[in-house]
């Protein structure tokens, strides 16, 4: 017979994954009441059919928040990693420069972390393991002015991408997000429609603050995208469909461990087989 | 931003004036809004459903006061019953009877060891003691380095040791962390806190590496590094480090955002371990001992 009841027991069972996997309440209960209503439309009982369903909703909120490539009419492009301390933004950074160099462009990196102990050592390090020279200050010195160097320096080589690792700083302290303000303009004098891409470095073990962090470094500093990084531990990271949904942010490139191989562009359907189960 | 919670429980109870007492009919909103409050503060989903039975049972048959409001009085139920799971204990320090006291540093990548090793240091220097710090990171590029400067900044005693451009691993690890014991003794230290590399709950090696290091050091506390605006994974990596190490203690970083904090109950709640002190800041005097009665406001919006 063809009833229009849905199965609440597996609407119920798939909503704690979601809740489990910090996709927050407000974007769960709005897709699990959307998903209801679909499979009372679309005559669907089973927990496996809702199950596919429900992936394919999660995979058109992330895949409508995809965007082309942007075109760089004047190189470098410019790159700016922001975040939370600790995400994972100079390790993002030499990754990055290995993976854009396997692509044959020239690329160049800008220690603009001035504050943290021994961050210019950390960076140093990834210029070596990518082979990609790297512009610094002293630690303790005007990021902007590290900043100011690599722009004129990547100009001057024409290099093709320019990667900013900045310190990282809680969305709350309004003197730290005015200093990335201040790194944003300094580019955009140097080169026109600078910087391209803002990312926001984001781990994926963080849970319903990861909304505020997005606001709050998009209001500041123009976030662009996210790159979800440690989805090699067992945190799935649903954040980022709440961050979709309320900020239509896209994420661009996920991390999955420590060493300079572990980044991959973003995938979405693999995240939902991740999120979900395959 | 967040609509204060006792904002939502006066709603759900605009209508138990009068009633005489809380039943399980007009609680039912009103714990729905605990729920969803709770949640958004990112305490784990399991410890949320245990928390509300705990509350619900706590509430249903109690006469409405008339001293309090049916929304002051379920307050003061969440309230009591958050502080009680923290535990109302502001926790102590172990120190070894013969010394040094070894303080053994653990956690997820990035969650604020090295800092917090630093922090502590300090934190013991104001209380007279002598520490050493020394890091067995020999992973993480410029780790070890980071620790250096941080010691510095705080004039502190650090072990360096030499890793003469030896293969990174557990047995250098090891070698660094007896090296530095040795050296502490030697240098009339009373504490050796050894910052470890980040490493994932679910990393066989580096896991085997940390059960290794309790072995060789027999640490008196043994303290889970963890970041404050950590979600639902808070329990497995806790769980995790907790039946591999038996923890003693738990630090909460970062806390100097506006992450609610939900995490600190669901790692207490899964290891059964005290929250000792909680992270304020980038710089080493940025810290304190944990008061269970103000995260729970945190955690409740209040
Ligand atoms: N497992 C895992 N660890 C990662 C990943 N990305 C970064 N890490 C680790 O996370 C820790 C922090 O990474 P960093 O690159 O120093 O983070 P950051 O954002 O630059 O930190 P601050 O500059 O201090 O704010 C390091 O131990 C990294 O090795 C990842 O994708 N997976
Ligand atoms: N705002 C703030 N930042 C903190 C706090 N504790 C640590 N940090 C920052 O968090 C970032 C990571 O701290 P680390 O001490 O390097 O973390 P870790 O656990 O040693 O990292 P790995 O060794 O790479 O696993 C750094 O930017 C620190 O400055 C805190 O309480 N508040
Ligand atoms: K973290
Ligand atoms: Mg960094
Ligand atoms: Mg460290």
């Amino acid at each position: 017979a063809l009833t229009r009841e849905v199965d609440e027991g597996a609407l119920e069972e798939l909503e704690m994954s979601l809740l489990a996997s910090d996709l927050g309440v407000t974007t769960t209960t709005e897709i699990i009441d959307a998903l209801r209503e679909r499979a009372k439309r679309q005559q669907i009982r089973d927990g496996a059919e809702l199950k596919e369903l429900l992936k394919a909703q999660i995979k058109g909120i992330l895949d409508d928040q995809q965007r082309p490539p942007h075109v760089v009419n004047s190189p470098p492009e410019v790159i700016m990693m922001v975040g939370v301390n600790g995400t994972g933004k100079t390790t993002t950074t030499g990754k990055l420069a290995a993976y854009f160099r396997a692509q044959g462009k020239s690329v160049l990196m800008c220690a603009a972390d001035t504050f943290r102990a021994a961050a210019i050592e950390q960076l140093e390090v990834w210029g070596q393991r990518s082979g990609v020279e790297i512009i610094k200050t002293r630690q303790g010195g005007d990021p902007s002015a590290a900043l100011f160097d690599a722009l004129q320096a990547a100009k001057a080589r024409s290099n093709d991408v320019l990667i900013v690792d900045t310190a990282g700083r809680l969305h709350t302290k309004n003197s730290l997000m005015a200093e990335l303000d201040k790194m944003r303009r300094t580019t955009q004098r140097i080169v026109p429609d600078a910087p391209h891409e803002v990312l926001l470095v984001m781990d994926a073990t963080t849970g319903q603050n990861g909304l505020q962090q997005a606001r709050l470094f998009t209001e500041s500093a123009g976030v662009t995208g996210i790159v979800l990084t440690k989805l090699d531990g067992t945190a799935k990271g649903g954040i980022v469909v709440a961050i979709a949904r309320e900020l239509e942010l896209p994420v661009r490139f996920v991390g999955v461990g420590e060493k300079i191989e572990d980044l991959l562009p973003f995938d979405s359907a693999a995240f939902v087989d991740s999120l979900l189960g395959a | 931003m967040f609509e204060n919670l006792s904002e939502k429980l006066q709603r759900a109870f605009k209508n138990l004036r009068g009633q005489g007492t809380i039943s399980e009919e007009n609680i039912g909103e009103a714990l729905r809004e605990i729920r969803v409050g709770l949640l958004e503060a990112d305490v784990n989903l399991n410890v949320v459903k245990d928390l509300i039975e705990h509350i619900r049972a706590k509430a249903v048959g109690q006469e409405v006061m008339t001293a309090l409001s049916p929304t002051e009085q379920v307050i003061k139920i969440v309230r009591d019953e958050l502080i009680a799971l923290l535990g109302k204990d502001t926790a102590r320090f172990q120190f070894a009877s013969k010394p040094p006291t070894v303080i053994l540093m653990a956690g997820l990548q990035g969650s604020g060891k090295t800092t917090t090793s630093g922090k502590l240091a300090a934190w013991l220097q104001k209380g007279g003691h002598r520490p050493m710090l020394v890091s067995v990171d020999v992973y993480r590029p410029a780790a070890r380095e980071q620790l250096k400067v941080v010691a510095k900044s705080i004039k502190a005693n650090l072990y360096e040791g030499d890793t003469k451009g030896e293969v990174a691993g557990t047995p250098l690890v090891e070698r660094l962390a007896k090296e530095a014991r040795r050296e502490a003794v030697i240098s009339g230290c009373d504490t050796l806190i050894v910052d470890t590399a980040g490493r994932l709950h679910i990393d066989e090696d580096l896991m085997g590496e940390m059960e290794s290091l309790k072995k060789l050091l027999s640490p008196q506390e043994i303290l889970f590094i963890a970041d404050s605006m950590t979600g639902q994974d808070a329990v497995k990596s806790a769980d995790e480090f907790h039946k591999r190490l038996a923890l003693t203690g738990i630090i909460l970083t970062k806390m100097d955002g506006d992450a609610r904090g939900g995490a600190a109950l669901s790692i207490r709640h899964v290891t059964g371990q005290p929250v000792k002190f909680i992270g304020m800041g980038e710089k080493p005097d940025a810290f304190e001992p944990f008061h269970p009665d103000r995260i729970v406001s945190r955690i409740l919006g209040m």
